[in-house]
């Protein structure tokens, strides 16, 4: 029968072909999704496995709880300083923080002998290291004395000392940022792109040395805390408030006049996981749709069919088909057309997933290629099932046929 | 006793409008008979044959087959009836298109409740006894009317039927292919086979062996065949 079934649809290749569209792209959507949706979760969480999620960041200028920073919208806001990030270091203002890392930056040209690249400048802390992570290829890191004392070292991220430097040493070597000219202390080992931030493509130096001679200003463009400990982020976040609405003159306890945001990683992952599982859902509300246009089609392909093939379902009738032998051989034909369309929307949809993979990896993300076996078995079993609830009231249609007036049907 | 008909009656009933088709009739057959049911057109003779081979139920009246009474069988039971005991062979073939000889002949047994363990072998068999066993893989639309009411045949006899019915076999055939399938039909009737033949022409009911004449719904005459016709093909019958 389920031979039958299947020559039966390859009389009718192309008019089944065009029948199966709808399932193909539905079941296709339901492979994306999951392969998506689990890719993005993974490259979430490992972003923010490596960066480490016990940290909080704060950020210059009031924005709401999930909307973006005011930075976003272009405006430089000065309010916070390098001397906020030192109040915050001190263990009586926030005792969790185990270290607290100032940012600032800038673009420009970096400049070695004949050679010259254009990169980011960041301007931090010695606490580099301990906040974002990363570990130094040759060389050594900048000091606290020498963030300290305006010093002109700098370290190099893998990206830059290739493009200066190609295979030769930097180490010792003076290179300029702008019209300062710095001795290269280290340079970084080569990390990627981690959390959106690409960490090769920069320039890391103290932050008194980039604000005060190369970009002239005394404010940061962001700074984070490292939390001794998850379980003690809502404290410290409660800290850091109070901490700079003090610095910052603010009485108003309510959050609406401070002029800064602060958020944890933690919540950042949330939003982050807001914002796929959105897409997801928009994703899988598009596949739904889909299959359900699909289904309609597979219903009125089958009520052609059964039309066409009265005759044919009269003389099995009298050959000794009953009602459940005439219902089961089309069900089993709508399936066959579903289940065909969900095989070959399994094959686009991980074609698809395996592109969206590897242009994701092209542009730097560590975004794993997840082969999903659920979602294998969820999109034949959707397929079955369109098959069989669209199938089953042309089925039961030509199950109800009088033998006499279909071997009659002209 | 193979069939026994009393007081048969079929009315339709379409919009509150009855229409009597047949109004009582009454006859039996025989196991190895060849019967020819023949009458005009409206005369009710496709009703009859329907309702002997269990594809529409009487109105009223008595219908027993081999003894058991089946005006009561559900409609399942009687699709078993139909593939166990009876074979059709329709005017116009009705072979399924795209599909191969062989696998034609073998459609009955796809509904049949016995297992067929040499469901090829056999139905080889019914189609060389229809002089079709060259003929195995072609398909449907590469062979002539008169062999695709031979495939029709062989495809009647694959359950061993207890009846043949054959409602105007000739009637789409030319008359050279006609005379094949009736010698066909009177082959298997003198191996044991019963037939029962419908038709409007006299020519054709004179091969059975009985006539049953009928008229508006009633039989008007019930004969038997003095002159019989014998149907002589050379080619065909071994």
């Amino acid at each position: 029968m389920i031979k039958g079934a299947f020559s039966a649809l390859n009389a009718s290749r192309r008019r089944s072909i065009l029948t199966m569209l709808g399932i193909i792209i539905g079941v296709a959507a339901v492979i994306i999704i999951m392969a998506i949706g689990s890719g993005a979760q993974a490259l979430i969480l490992s972003q923010f496995e490596t960066f480490g999620s016990n940290l909080i960041g704060v950020l210059p200028g009031k924005s709401e709880q999930n909307g973006p920073p005011a930075a976003v919208f272009g405006v430089t806001i000065t309010t916070l300083t390098l001397d906020d990030a030192i109040a915050l270091g001190q263990k009586n203002n926030v005792p969790h923080a185990i270290a607290v890392e100032p940012v600032s930056q800038g673009a420009g040209t970096a400049t070695w002998r004949s050679e010259s690249y254009d990169t980011t400048f960041f301007g931090t802390s010695a606490d580099y290291i301990e906040v974002e992570g990363g570990e130094l290829e040759s060389g050594r890191f900048f000091s606290a004395d020498e963030v300290d004392s305006t010093a002109r070292v700098v370290v190099l991220g893998s990206t830059v000392k290739t493009e200066l430097f190609g295979q030769s040493d930097a180490v010792g070597q003076n290179i300029r940022l702008k019209n300062t000219v710095l001795t290269v202390i280290g340079v970084m080992k080569e990390r990627g792109t981690v959390a959106f931030q690409n960490y090769d493509d920069q320039v890391i130096l103290p932050i008194t040395t980039l604000q005060k001679l190369i970009l002239g200003v005394n404010h940061l463009g962001f700074l984070r805390v490292k939390v001794d400990d998850g379980a003690n982020i809502e404290q410290t976040m409660i800290d850091v408030t109070e901490t700079l609405r003090e610095r910052h003159g603010i009485k108003d306890s309510s959050g609406l006049s401070d002029d800064f945001t602060i958020q944890s990683s933690r919540d950042a992952i949330e939003t982050l996981t807001t914002v796929t599982s959105g897409l997801s859902f928009f994703l899988a509300a598009m596949a739904a749709l889909s299959l359900l246009v699909g289904g309609i089609g597979i219903m009125n392909i089958m009520l052609i069919r059964v039309v066409e093939r009265t005759r044919e379902i009269g003389l099995r009738q009298a050959l000794g088909a009953r009602r459940f032998d005439i219902m089961s051989q089309f069900l089993t034909e709508a399936t066959a057309i579903t289940l065909s369309g969900g095989i070959i929307g399994i094959v686009i949809g991980e074609l698809m997933s395996v592109l969206i993979t590897l242009v994701a990896q092209q542009m730097g993300y560590d975004w794993p290629f997840s082969f999903s076996l659920v979602a294998i078995i969820v999109a034949v079993s959707v397929s079955v099932a369109v098959g069989l609830i669209f199938g089953l009231y042309p089925a039961a249609k030509a199950s109800k046929l009088d033998p006499i007036e279909a071997l009659r049907y002209e | 006793m193979l069939i026994k008909v009393e007081g048969l009656k079929k009315d339709y009933v379409n919009e509150e409008v009855v229409t009597k088709v047949l109004h009582g009739l009454s006859f039996s057959i025989e196991e190895g008979e060849f019967v020819s049911i023949m009458g005009p057109s409206g005369s009710g003779k496709s009703t009859l044959m329907h309702i002997l081979g269990f594809l529409d139920r009487a109105s009223h009246g008595k219908y027993e087959f081999e003894g058991r009474d089946v005006t009561s069988l559900s409609d399942d039971e009687l699709a078993a009836f139909r593939n166990e005991k009876i074979g059709f062979v329709f005017q116009s073939f009705n072979l399924l298109p795209r599909t191969s000889v062989l696998e034609n002949v073998k459609l009955p047994l796809l509904y049949s409740s016995k297992p067929h363990h040499n469901a090829t072998k056999r139905a080889q068999e019914v189609l060389e006894q229809v002089g079709l066993g060259h003929r195995l893989g072609f398909f449907t639309n590469q062979i002539s009317g008169g062999e695709k009411q031979r495939v029709a045949i062989a495809r009647a006899l694959i359950n061993n039927p207890s009846i043949i019915f054959a409602d105007e076999p000739t009637g789409n055939l030319d008359s050279k292919s006609g005379t094949q399938v009736m010698a066909i039909l009177q082959a298997l009737n003198d191996a044991g086979h019963t037939v029962i033949l419908v038709t409007h022409e006299t020519f054709t009911s004179e091969h059975a062996k009985r006539i049953i004449m009928m008229k508006d719904g009633l039989i008007v005459e019930d004969k038997k065949v003095t002159h019989r016709r014998i149907a002589k093909d050379t080619e065909l019958i071994k």
